[in-house]
């Protein structure tokens, strides 16, 4: 902990970048979080290695999808702060926080389409916004081939009012993935889905950390996925992370609130 | 999310009630400072994004068509009305001193400077305001402005630039066509059915009227279409609380225009009196 401190201390270098420990993507510093009375993240440290794959379990209103908006700076931290290689993503305004947003993907809990566009629109949007060098026709196939890795082949004009829950969240997901992003933050991204998507939405994950370097945070109830994906998994209680280990030592620990939800998965024994 | 109404319940009932209604009246004094302060700062961040590139003429003639085309009927319905019992109404009066020659004028000024651009104001702000504060409210609660700017998007920069500027050149546009139908209204109810010389009505028109009423007026509606534009995005971006919260945004939305609208009125009213007069 001490270098932390001293880390916190120093005076930040002329570009405006503060130093991380290498190898480290997202460092979230002491970060509390309260909506009116309601103090939903109470000191929150945490830190994502560049290349890993983090999931986050907790109950439901535990302020999963609370603490991932502040990695991307879309929510502030009344107090702490969020690194994101280096930049104080929580500071940042404009576009310059625009700009560093760029380094992100994110799969939202309902999908967040945007209603008023198709299917082909919405995963052509992030391309039509950022590569304006692209021609129609590139888009398409880029779309096209997207949509095709979640099974959804020729649905570029139907409507997200059309879909059914499931066919949404694909949908989310080829948007979310549709830059090749170094980061990707994924909020329940398998909750709702057919075993067999989200046995592929897993390895989707996986083949993107061993092939691109892909640093991935997901928040998940399923806790089988959970230990497949995870390089490390954080348990989020009561506004604090309690327990932040490898699978493997995870299924061993003491803390009572996690064992009862492990206890969900494995049985209690 | 808050729990105001939990508060005071310690105090005892007689003192309550008399510290109630001034606490009400504190609480909306400094409600209404914050959100001053807040639709500045909306309108600052806009200002600032609209030169920022990529420029969207797009979505500004789609927020144009949007807003002008949908608006279209009821500002000529409106206009064509107020100026058919306006007329009516002056014409009887002013037969009273014998002046009906001066009827025509005066409802034309009165549809230049202030009924056009008004009632133009309302109406939009019933159709158009409230429709984008549902919009960017469902948008908000949906989490698609998040998605948005987790794509590296400005919303206001793409949501809301687009909708105020519009408003801000449509209004007048509305305002013009609504003094137009106004005047049509005025003159078929003067020369057909108050029997009102039909040269009469047109020469003191063409008299008394200046290009800077109407110019002052169509000033004022665009002024009226930045706040009705800022006002209904403020509102729709920061709901919250599902669809009930998004009732509530369109609801405020217009209530908060339409009381604008009339306060901005006076004011700009003053503004133009003190440069012209
Ligand atoms: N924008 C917001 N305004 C007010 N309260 C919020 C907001 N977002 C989340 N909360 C509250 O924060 C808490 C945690 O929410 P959330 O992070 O969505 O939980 P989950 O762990 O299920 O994802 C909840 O009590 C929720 O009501
Ligand atoms: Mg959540």
């Amino acid at each position: 902990m001490s270098d932390v401190e001293t880390e916190t201390r120093a005076p930040p270098a002329p570009d405006g970048l503060e130093t991380m420990p290498d190898g480290l993507v997202i460092r979230a510093q002491g970060i509390h979080k309260r909506f009116g009375d309601n103090h939903v993240l109470r000191g929150i440290s945490i830190d994502f290695p560049k290349g890993t794959t983090t999931v986050i379990l907790g109950g439901s209103g535990s302020g999963k999808s609370v603490l991932m908006k502040h990695l991307i700076g879309l929510l502030k931290p009344d107090e702490g702060r969020v690194l994101v290689e280096g930049i104080n993503i929580s500071q940042l305004s404009g576009t310059a926080l625009t700009k560093a947003r760029m380094k992100f993907g994110m799969v939202f809990q309902w999908a967040a389409l945007f209603d008023s566009m198709s299917v082909g629109d919405n995963v052509a949007f992030p391309l039509r916004e950022h590569h304006r060098e692209l021609s129609e026709k590139e888009i398409a196939e880029r779309v096209a081939e997207k949509l095709a890795l979640f099974g959804l082949e020729g649905t570029e004009a139907k409507f997200p009012a059309d879909l059914s829950g499931g066919m949404r969240k694909r949908v989310g997901l080829a948007r979310a993935i549709v830059l090749e992003p170094e980061i990707v933050l994924y909020d329940e991204p398998t909750t709702g889905l057919d075993p067999i998507t989200t046995e592929y939405v897993d390895e989707m994950i996986l083949r993107a950390k061993e092939k691109l370097q892909v640093t991935s945070v997901v928040i998940s109830h399923d806790i089988g996925s959970a230990f497949n994906i995870a390089d490390s998994i954080a348990f989020l209680y009561e506004g604090k992370i309690v327990e932040h280990k490898p699978p493997s030592e995870l299924r061993h620990s003491e803390h009572p609130e996690l064992k009862k939800f492990l206890s969900t998965w494995f049985g209690r024994n | 999310m808050t729990t105001e109404s939990a508060e005071n319940t310690a105090t005892t009932p007689v003192l309550h009630w008399v510290r109630l209604p001034f606490e009400r009246i504190g609480q909306g004094v400094i409600d209404l400072f914050v959100e001053v302060g807040h639709l500045t700062l909306l309108a600052a961040g806009g200002m600032a994004w609209s030169f920022r590139r990529p420029f969207r003429p797009t979505l500004l003639l789609q927020q144009c068509e949007y807003i002008g085309v949908g608006s279209l009927p009821i500002v000529l319905l409106t206009g064509l009305f107020a100026g058919l019992v306006f007329a009516l109404q002056s014409s009887i009066a002013f037969a009273k001193f014998n002046a009906e020659s001066l009827v025509g004028a005066t409802v034309v000024i009165s549809l230049a400077r202030e009924l056009g651009p008004v009632l133009t104001g309302l109406m939009v702000t019933g159709r158009a305001g409230s429709a984008i504060a549902t919009e960017l409210g469902t948008m908000r609660v949906t989490e698609q402005i998040d998605a948005l700017e987790s794509m590296a998007v400005s919303p206001i920069q793409y949501l809301v630039v687009p909708r105020v500027v519009a408003l801000i050149f449509v209004m007048p546009m509305l305002t013009l066509l609504f003094n137009y139908v106004g005047f049509l209204g005025a003159f078929i109810v003067s020369v057909y059915q108050a029997g009102i010389n039909e040269g009469t009505f047109m020469g003191r028109i063409y008299q008394v009227v200046d290009i800077v009423d109407l110019l002052g007026g169509l000033f004022k509606s665009a002024c009226f279409g930045g706040v009705i534009g800022l006002v209904a995005c403020y509102r729709g971006m920061n709901a919250s609380g599902g669809s009930r919260g998004v009732g509530v945004a369109a609801t405020r939305t217009v209530v908060s225009c339409s009381v604008s609208i009339l306060v901005l009125d006076y004011f700009l009213t003053t503004l133009l009196l003190m440069v012209f007069e």
